[in-house]
């Protein structure tokens, strides 16, 4: 089983402070794994590193069979851009546009052209339950809704990769599990690999796999396994 | 699980044929274990000799499926009185995983490797009961949210006591056999 993206004896630290110390993970392609463990132990640390967005002390990160470590800041910009998908606990999304305008966020950042991306944009409201809403602000959504939205920014572009920092983290049960059938279902349906941040078990769940985050290192059997 | 209780119920809701209680039970209350018609026979006999159902010939001729059973107002009260009870606050103070971690830091143990382990299994069950919501209709994910609140319910302690396995070793060590 190759894998689509792989941390090797990674290590970061802020200042003195060291966040891993040695990860290995390897995900395989289509693949949904979580990553638990305890607050502080390195999980966002090691999505960031995976995603390209920090850049290791030691080891090393391949996506694809590419070593990032080998790529400019520029170069892993554009793999972010046009290959990576984000979603984080709070749905960041731009307060001054409207959510149909979020969403084709990742498209005209790509440089398609803005009817075209309104227009693939509008296409996952129906699908995620958000008809009626294209022209509100962020502002004007509850937190369920803003998280679809931030989801459908997310897949908008077809990644190859969801990065998904706890996105269900502040919503309550129900609404979190809407936005984790939703997430699920969509990476399902497009063969996207996700790994998913977080501490709910019940979140986790949905995964194919969990892997565990302690001090800096990943603690349970890391091997791929097919989906 | 109250099985006199529940059939009493579903005979409150209308009179019932043995044939129709079990189909009844089994579609609500028996996901993946169903009721044996010996034992919804045995409890209808039961409740009859005490007087909270009595049998109701709806057709001429005899043999089980031509009795109806009949709620009697005792056995409505009962319903009622059973139904506005609370339950006694389950999960119990001392479960089975706090005996095993207590034991296994006693007598030097891997307790932290026993503690990922029963995550591990605990998850995997997870997993198979969100693949069952996934699928099932909402009476299937009703019950598999209710064992997925009570496994996430362990799991939290799971990780609390993994976090504090040194200072529990240390009390637990204290107390000289
Ligand atoms: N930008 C930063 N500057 C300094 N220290 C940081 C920074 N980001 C993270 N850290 C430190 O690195 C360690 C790992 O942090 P990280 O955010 O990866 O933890 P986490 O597992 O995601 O925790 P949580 O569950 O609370 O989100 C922590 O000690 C944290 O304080
Ligand atoms: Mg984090």
């Amino acid at each position: 089983m190759t894998a689509i993206l792989s941390a090797t004896g990674v290590e970061l630290s802020f200042g003195a402070t060291p966040a891993l110390r040695g990860a290995d993970l390897s995900v395989a392609e289509g693949e949904i794994v979580a990553v638990m463990g305890p607050s502080g132990s390195g999980k966002s640390t090691l999505l960031h590193c995976l995603a390209g967005i920090l850049a290791p002390d030691a080891g090393e990160i391949t996506f694809d069979g590419v070593r990032l470590n080998d790529l400019s800041e520029n170069a892993r910009s554009e793999l972010r851009r046009d290959r990576f998908g984000f979603v984080f606990q709070f749905g960041q999304l731009v307060p001054e546009l409207t959510t149909v305008e979020n969403v084709a966020l990742p498209l005209l950042l790509a440089g398609v052209r803005r009817d075209a991306a309104i227009r693939r944009a509008r296409e996952w409201f129906g699908r995620l339950g958000l008809d009626g809403l294209e022209t509100r602000r962020s502002g004007e959504l509850s937190g369920g809704q803003a998280q679809r939205v931030a989801l459908a920014r997310g897949l908008v572009a077809g990644p190859r990769v969801l990065f998904a920092d706890e996105p269900t983290g502040a919503l309550d049960s129900l609404t979190g599990e809407q936005v984790m059938d939703l997430l699920v279902a969509t990476a399902r349906d497009q063969g996207t690999t996700v790994v998913l941040v977080t501490h709910e078990a019940r979140v986790a769940a949905y995964a194919d796999r969990e892997v565990m985050v302690r001090d800096g290192r990943v603690t349970t059997p890391a091997e791929a396994v097919a989906p | 699980m109250s099985v006199p209780l529940t059939l009493l119920g579903l005979l409150e809701r209308a009179p019932s044929h043995g044939y129709d209680l079990k189909r009844d039970y089994d579609t609500f209350f028996g996901v993946g274990r169903s009721l044996p018609f010996g034992q919804v026979y045995a409890t209808l006999s039961r409740l009859t000799r005490d007087g909270k159902v009595v049998m109701d010939e709806v057709s001429p001729g005899d043999g089980p499926e031509r009795k109806r059973y009949v709620i009697t107002e005792q056995g409505a009260t009962e319903v009622s009185t059973w139904l506005a009870e609370p339950v006694a606050p389950e999960p119990h103070l001392q479960s089975i995983l706090f005996t095993k971690v207590v034991l296994a830091l006693m007598l030097d143990r891997p307790a932290d490797a026993y503690l990922d382990g029963q995550r591990r299994s605990h998850l995997a069950r997870m997993r198979e009961l969100t693949t069952v919501k996934q699928s099932g209709g909402l009476i299937e994910k009703m019950l598999a949210d209710h064992a997925l609140f009570h496994l996430e319910a362990d799991l939290r302690w799971v990780d609390a006591t993994t976090a504090r396995l040194d200072a529990l070793r240390t009390e637990i060590r204290q107390v000289k056999p």
